[in-house]
């Protein structure tokens, strides 16, 4: 291909990503430094760093997403096993993924009428004689309704690693008198890592931000980072203590990208 | 004895997994006005929906904004994706594919507040734009993603062989390549038409007052408590990712039926 006039194709996307990508990364760290009253001033970290308030519902923050991702990690990495034993795994996989394509408000809100006073869960509560009870606007609701939403994004990855993996890796194990549990744990788990890292990266992370179910599931009682900045943002209106609790965010993003990312040069060969 | 107890975890895990779309659904049907006890079957709830003019109107809002930005995001996605396939050096590639993944990684929050900023640093009103405008955004590195393989399986002899043959480059562009990717375009197109429709947080921090899309509503709405008029809206919209799961399963599945018979031509 001749190089001339080609890269005005690249103008669009060239724009983009110096207007939508470089851009407001850029502005919401500018925006950090900034106070109430438009001054330019670290009081923000300052805050954010000596109020218990701040860093307790950051740690609260944390200690949900980790129990999340646990809870995912624990229900998909069987689920996975399993499917991609089956003969139609292609089918079941695209039952798996199918619900992921269905609004996440919704499936919010078929919570809300589940856990309800007289819902459904309560009815089974009733029936097997513990009788009703609060459970909508709890902790526990709210981890339950997390995990139910992120379980599809855990299981993709996991069934995508144990698809990868050599079945002569399994035979081999087998063949040299490893038990089915031995070879579960020196063999296809260490070389599905990889798949369970990606799946605690693409749970843990939105985790960490989630703001919608914590109203109208956790009814306020857990304040995730994500709550904490849209408050700032849309209600109280300070933009600059937002903007520090969004760049403490993008860094603990960062931090779980380099502890979960590919260390392919380190733990990929089979022990 | 171990099969059948896979088999019980798997058809418990399933059951979870639709047993609140289902329940969802059925209620969207009962007679009652909460989602607790089945009154009998009706039709009223979708009635109610398709004569809520306010509700017809954010549909459709949602549904134009959807098409329209993940058209514009297919179109300059694809640019992208040519673009970087075209980079010679190795860093500039790695550099604009870290950059075009920020915000697939990125949390719904950072990207709504920062774009929330980016447009008020600006002084564009809140409303049908800013929201395009932001959804066109979060859209394009996924239509990237999708369009990659299919440039990458693209045999350089091919593009040779049209230049021999004394294709311009735009020929070249519309005759050859383009065809050839066409599949990786539609599943971009797929994928940020899904994006655009389940979104809720970007939306929320850019919509301002007077432009809603459904997601908006439904969490506005979901905050005042049960409301069966939205399980029937709920109904439509399963049906309606059902069309669109079967319309990206077909192109998917037509797409590779298409290349293998290709490999048996040529074997």
């Amino acid at each position: 291909m001749t190089k001339r006039r080609t890269w005005v194709y690249f103008i669009p996307y060239g724009l983009w990503l110096a207007l939508f990508v470089i851009a407001p990364v850029a502005l919401i760290i500018y925006q950090s430094f900034f106070d109430l009253g438009q001054h330019f001033t670290l009081t923000n970290y300052n805050t954010y760093f000596r109020s218990a308030t701040y860093l307790k519902m950051t740690l609260n923050s944390v200690w949900y997403a980790f129990l999340i991702t646990l809870f995912t990690g624990l229900i998909s990495y069987p689920t996975a096993y399993f499917i991609h034993q089956l003969k139609h795994r292609q089918f079941w996989l695209l039952l798996v993924i199918l619900p992921t394509w269905i609004n996440i408000l919704l499936k919010a809100y078929a919570f809300i009428g589940i856990f309800s006073q007289a819902g459904l869960a309560n009815q089974f509560l009733t029936f097997i004689g513990i009788g009703p009870q609060q459970i909508l606007f709890t902790n526990a609701s709210f981890i339950f309704v997390a995990t139910y939403i992120q379980i599809p994004f855990m299981i993709l990855p996991i069934y995508n690693a144990l698809d990868d993996l050599n079945p002569a890796f399994v035979n081999a194990s087998k063949d040299l008198g490893a038990s089915t549990w031995q070879t579960f744990r020196h063999v296809i788990f260490p070389l599905t890592l990889p798949g369970v890292k990606a799946g605690v990266q693409a749970v843990f992370i939105p985790s960490l931000s989630l703001f919608m179910l914590t109203r109208l599931i956790g009814g306020n009682k857990v304040i995730t980072l994500g709550t904490a900045i849209e408050e700032h943002f849309l209600t109280t209106m300070n933009w600059g203590m937002g903007s520090t609790i969004g760049v403490v965010l993008i860094v603990a993003m960062i931090v779980v990208m380099l502890l979960t990312g590919d260390q392919k040069t380190k733990g990929g060969t089979p022990r | 004895m171990k099969h059948k107890l896979a088999t019980a975890y798997l058809i418990l895990v399933f059951i979870i997994l639709y047993a609140p779309i289902i329940f969802l659904i059925a209620y969207s049907f009962s007679q009652g006005e909460t989602m607790t006890n089945y009154h009998g079957f009706t039709w009223r709830h979708y009635q109610t929906l398709f004569s809520d003019a306010r509700m017809l109107a954010i549909v459709a809002n949602t549904l134009l904004i959807a098409l329209l930005s993940s058209l514009i995001a297919t179109l300059i996605g694809t640019l992208g994706a040519l673009s970087i396939t075209r980079t010679t050096k190795r860093v500039t590639r790695e550099s604009l594919l870290t950059l075009n993944n920020v915000l697939m990684v990125s949390p719904d929050v950072i990207i709504g507040a920062s774009f929330l900023i980016f447009f008020t640093m600006l002084k564009i009103p809140l409303g049908f734009g800013t929201v395009l405008m932001s959804h066109i955004a979060f859209e394009i590195p996924i239509v990237v993603l999708m369009v990659l393989p299919r440039l990458r399986e693209m045999s350089r002899s091919l593009l040779d062989a049209a230049q021999d043959l004394g294709a311009t480059t735009r020929q070249l562009l519309t005759q050859v390549i383009i065809p050839f990717i066409s599949p990786g375009i539609f599943a971009g197109f797929f994928m940020a038409l899904t994006y655009s429709l389940d979104d809720f947080a970007v939306t929320f921090f850019v919509t301002g007052n007077g432009f809603s899309t459904l997601s908006v509503e439904i969490y506005s709405r979901a905050r005042q408590g049960i409301n069966l008029e939205i399980n029937a809206l709920s109904g439509v919209m399963f049906l309606f990712s059902l069309l669109l799961v079967a319309g990206y399963y077909w192109i998917q599945q037509a797409s590779q039926k298409r290349r293998h018979r290709k490999r048996e031509v040529a074997s």
